[in-house]
């Protein structure tokens, strides 16, 4: 029973940290942000660089064979420093949903690959996403019909574009015929892609809303420090003080509970959805209440443009809805433990074999 | 990152639930806010302690069992999960005891240690003062050595001592040093209740019984060997053992999962009432959810404290998150209770399943102000967490 990360994985995380904080500075988001495309083909080139999106993919497709445990810490980098990409809907989403298919089907090894260094762009059209999120740019989009999954490439597929107030965030709606072509899973196979695909989505953004509420923290603390009122920092006034206190004690009950998930999403636990969704929760509801205290502190400035914390917070009120909304998993989390017989309380936090 | 128990875990996990399946009290005690229930909590602090199951963390050479903190954690989910007896004795076993480890003597070891760990001696705890409560280095009780140096002769008054009126010791910080201020000056002393010049009076709490006392010191004589750490370092060694550890240590996790269970149990058995609030089935599912956090993140530290981590202000975290949390959970449950939730234990309409809910709630509105109000928590997050200037 070891319930922490390796000094392996945390190097890389700091690495990664040290990278995203030179290279996606926020000044570089609001130009990205002003973009017809919203991407920077740089940027995500750069990520490619440094190993990013060859994170789960096999070692023997040309990836890093890492998993689920390893997304937990990157995805709070993404979110932290707010990446303008959906890159993780590529390289760990569509990643694990590809991998998971038979062997030598569907150009499985070479799409991996493509997947590992880099040139490929897939978006993911879930049935629990109304809207897809980088469909326009995306070169090729997993999309469901019915119990179907289905490979299409962009040159298939109408796009309505849907803007968002994250202008990080480039959704549409989509038009597209299915084919017996496009089909690579049906079935209780296809029943299973989707829904593993549904618990690492919702993991990918539970990491990024951990990541974000953290960097709505650190600004605000760094304002409070500043910011002086009545000749002293209101930092150092107990009201202000308290406010900060709560979204620390968030974000500390939140972590454990993301990694738990991810160990349960890499090792196939079957309350692995329930993981899931419990840390979906626990990460929304600490970036909301950082961006609801972060405004706050930050007090009319926070209520601008120019101040960068408008970035984090509309990021955060975005992706807490995504990959199924509180209610979706508020449900699955009910489902699971008013159910009779429900094995809960001391004692189940992990699988025991007593 | 490993999440499955070795062989010795799951072994020791078996142990001690087939002992406690054996062992457990037939009947519930009564309350140990009470003469009767205390002793009766101290006979069961015995029996744990003849099995070597009442310090499961101390060495076997006191009584323990040299078990590490995951071990700790499994005995603690079996202990709570089997819904076995509060323990009466903390205050010592959890507060003292790893002072006494960390600064006593090897004398003051073998004297004190065992006894606690057997729960022949009772402690109660000597930190809060009439107006040193949140502010603790306001602390006036002195503490004045004798012209032989042999002893001290304390004088002053001490409140908010939890079951001091049963205890048979008292530990707690005196002013050894004539004009010191705040924390300097301070000495860490123990002494006996029975001790001439020494008057306890009881505070009634608000579940009616004697939770709690004052005690009053006038010219006791306790000899310098009941003295831990040096002489006016007594805020130093109060606040080295106010760590994580110690605050895991006394609120662990398997005590509120426990609670988060039967508040699952209490709302399926009257899911057509609760359910006329639509707000009850979220704050159900909101408890499992707390606890289980709170039990994450007690793996994830305690796996982090064994690879040498140090763990400071983040202690404070925890002590918000688990009184908070029980106050919630207590407070769905009278939700859900409905008018049954004021009646008494012993009222003939209050059903079987509202036992223990009334005076759990009022147990709870304790958490968030002892051991440190929640403000005080908050403060230290943000000034040594984040690094926030003081006011």
């Amino acid at each position: 029973m070891d319930f922490t990360f390796n000094d392996d994985l945390l190097t890389f995380r700091e690495a990664m940290s040290r990278f995203l904080m030179t290279e996606a500075a926020p000044e570089m988001l609001r130009e990205v942000w002003e973009t017809d495309a919203g991407r920077s083909p740089e940027l995500r080139g750069k990520l490619a660089e440094q190993g990013l999106t060859a994170l789960s993919v096999p070692e023997d497709c040309g990836g890093l064979g890492m998993d689920d445990v390893a997304w937990s810490l990157m995805t709070q980098e993404l979110g932290y420093y707010a990446i303008p990409d959906s890159l993780a809907d590529t390289a760990y989403v569509s990643a694990g949903l590809i991998k998971a298919l038979p062997a030598g089907t569907h150009d499985r090894e070479a799409l991996l690959g493509r997947i590992a260094d880099g040139s490929v762009r897939i978006a993911v059209g879930h049935p629990v996403n109304p809207l897809v999120a980088d469909a326009t740019t995306a070169d090729l989009l997993l999309l469901p019909w019915e119990d179907e999954v289905h490979l299409v490439p962009r040159a298939l597929v109408d796009v309505i574009a849907n803007p968002s107030i994250d202008l990080s965030r480039r959704l549409a709606s989509l038009a597209w015929e299915p084919s017996s072509s496009t089909r690579i899973a049906a079935g209780d196979a296809g029943r299973r892609l989707w829904a593993e695909a549904l618990d690492r989505g919702t993991l990918s953004v539970a990491g990024q809303l951990l990541g974000l509420a953290q960097r709505m923290l650190d600004l605000s603390v760094d304002y409070a420090a500043q910011r002086k009122q009545f000749g002293k920092p209101i930092g150092s006034f107990q009201a202000v003080k308290h406010h900060l206190a709560d979204v620390a004690t968030r974000i500390e009950f939140a972590k454990p509970v993301l990694y738990r998930a991810a160990h349960a999403l890499a090792h196939g636990t079957p309350s692995a959805a329930i993981h899931a969704s419990h840390a979906k929760l626990a990460c929304g509801e600490a970036a909301w209440l950082a961006a609801r205290h972060g405004i706050q502190v930050h007090g009319a400035m926070g209520y601008t443009w120019e101040v960068d914390l408008q970035m984090f917070m509309k990021r955060s009120w975005a992706l807490d809805a995504s990959w199924g909304d509180r209610g979706f998993h508020k449900s699955r989390v009910a489902e699971a433990i008013l159910a009779e017989g429900a094995a809960i309380g001391p004692g189940h936090t992990f699988e025991v074999h007593a | 990152m490993d999440l499955v128990y070795t062989p010795k875990q799951q072994a020791f996990r078996a142990e001690v639930r087939s002992w406690l399946a054996a062992n457990l009290p037939k009947a519930p005690l009564a309350s140990y806010d009470t003469r009767e229930g205390f002793e009766q909590h101290r006979e069961w602090e015995r029996r744990l302690f003849e099995n070597r199951l009442s310090m499961v963390m101390w060495p076997e050479a006191l009584g323990g069992r040299g078990c590490d903190l995951i071990e700790w954690l499994i005995f603690e989910e079996e202990y709570y999960g089997a819904g076995a007896p509060m323990r009466v004795n903390q205050n010592g076993q959890l507060l003292l005891g790893p002072t006494l480890m960390e600064f006593g003597t090897e004398a003051q070891k073998q004297r004190f240690l065992p006894r606690m760990a057997a729960s022949d001696d009772m402690w109660a705890q000597g930190w809060s003062e009439p107006n040193a409560g949140s502010d603790m280095a306001a602390i006036t009780s002195k503490a004045t050595l004798s012209a032989d140096g042999t002893h001290y002769i304390l004088n002053g008054q001490k409140t908010w001592s939890t079951r001091a009126i049963f205890a048979d010791w008292v530990f707690g910080l005196f002013r050894s040093e004539a004009g010191s201020s705040r924390h300097h000056g301070l000495s860490y002393l123990m002494a006996p209740l029975d001790a001439p010049g020494v008057t306890i009076r009881p505070i009634i709490a608000l579940n009616g019984k004697q939770a709690f006392a004052e005690i009053f010191f006038d010219d006791v004589k306790v000899p310098v060997e009941n003295r831990i750490g040096e002489e006016g370092q007594g805020w130093h060694v109060a606040m080295a053992t106010a760590g994580f550890e110690r605050g895991l240590l006394l609120r662990s996790p398997a005590r509120f999962q426990a609670t988060a269970r039967k508040l699952v149990s209490l709302y399926q058995a009257n899911r057509a009432s609760a359910d006329r609030d639509p707000s009850i089935r979220d704050a159900v599912c909101e408890a499992w959810m707390g606890a289980e956090a709170y039990a994450l993140s007690a793996y994830h530290t305690v796996g982090r404290l064994a690879k040498g981590a140090k763990i400071g202000a983040e202690a404070s975290t925890n002590k918000i998150v688990w009184s908070e949390l029980d106050l919630k959970m207590h407070e769905t449950a009278m939700r859900i209770l409905g008018p049954r939730g004021e009646l008494l234990a012993d009222a003939p309409d209050a059903g079987a399943d509202a036992a223990g809910w009334l005076d759990g709630f009022l147990f709870a509105q304790a958490g968030p102000i002892y051991a440190g109000t929640n403000e005080i928590q908050r403060n230290i997050i943000a000034e040594r967490m984040l690094g926030l200037p003081k006011s």
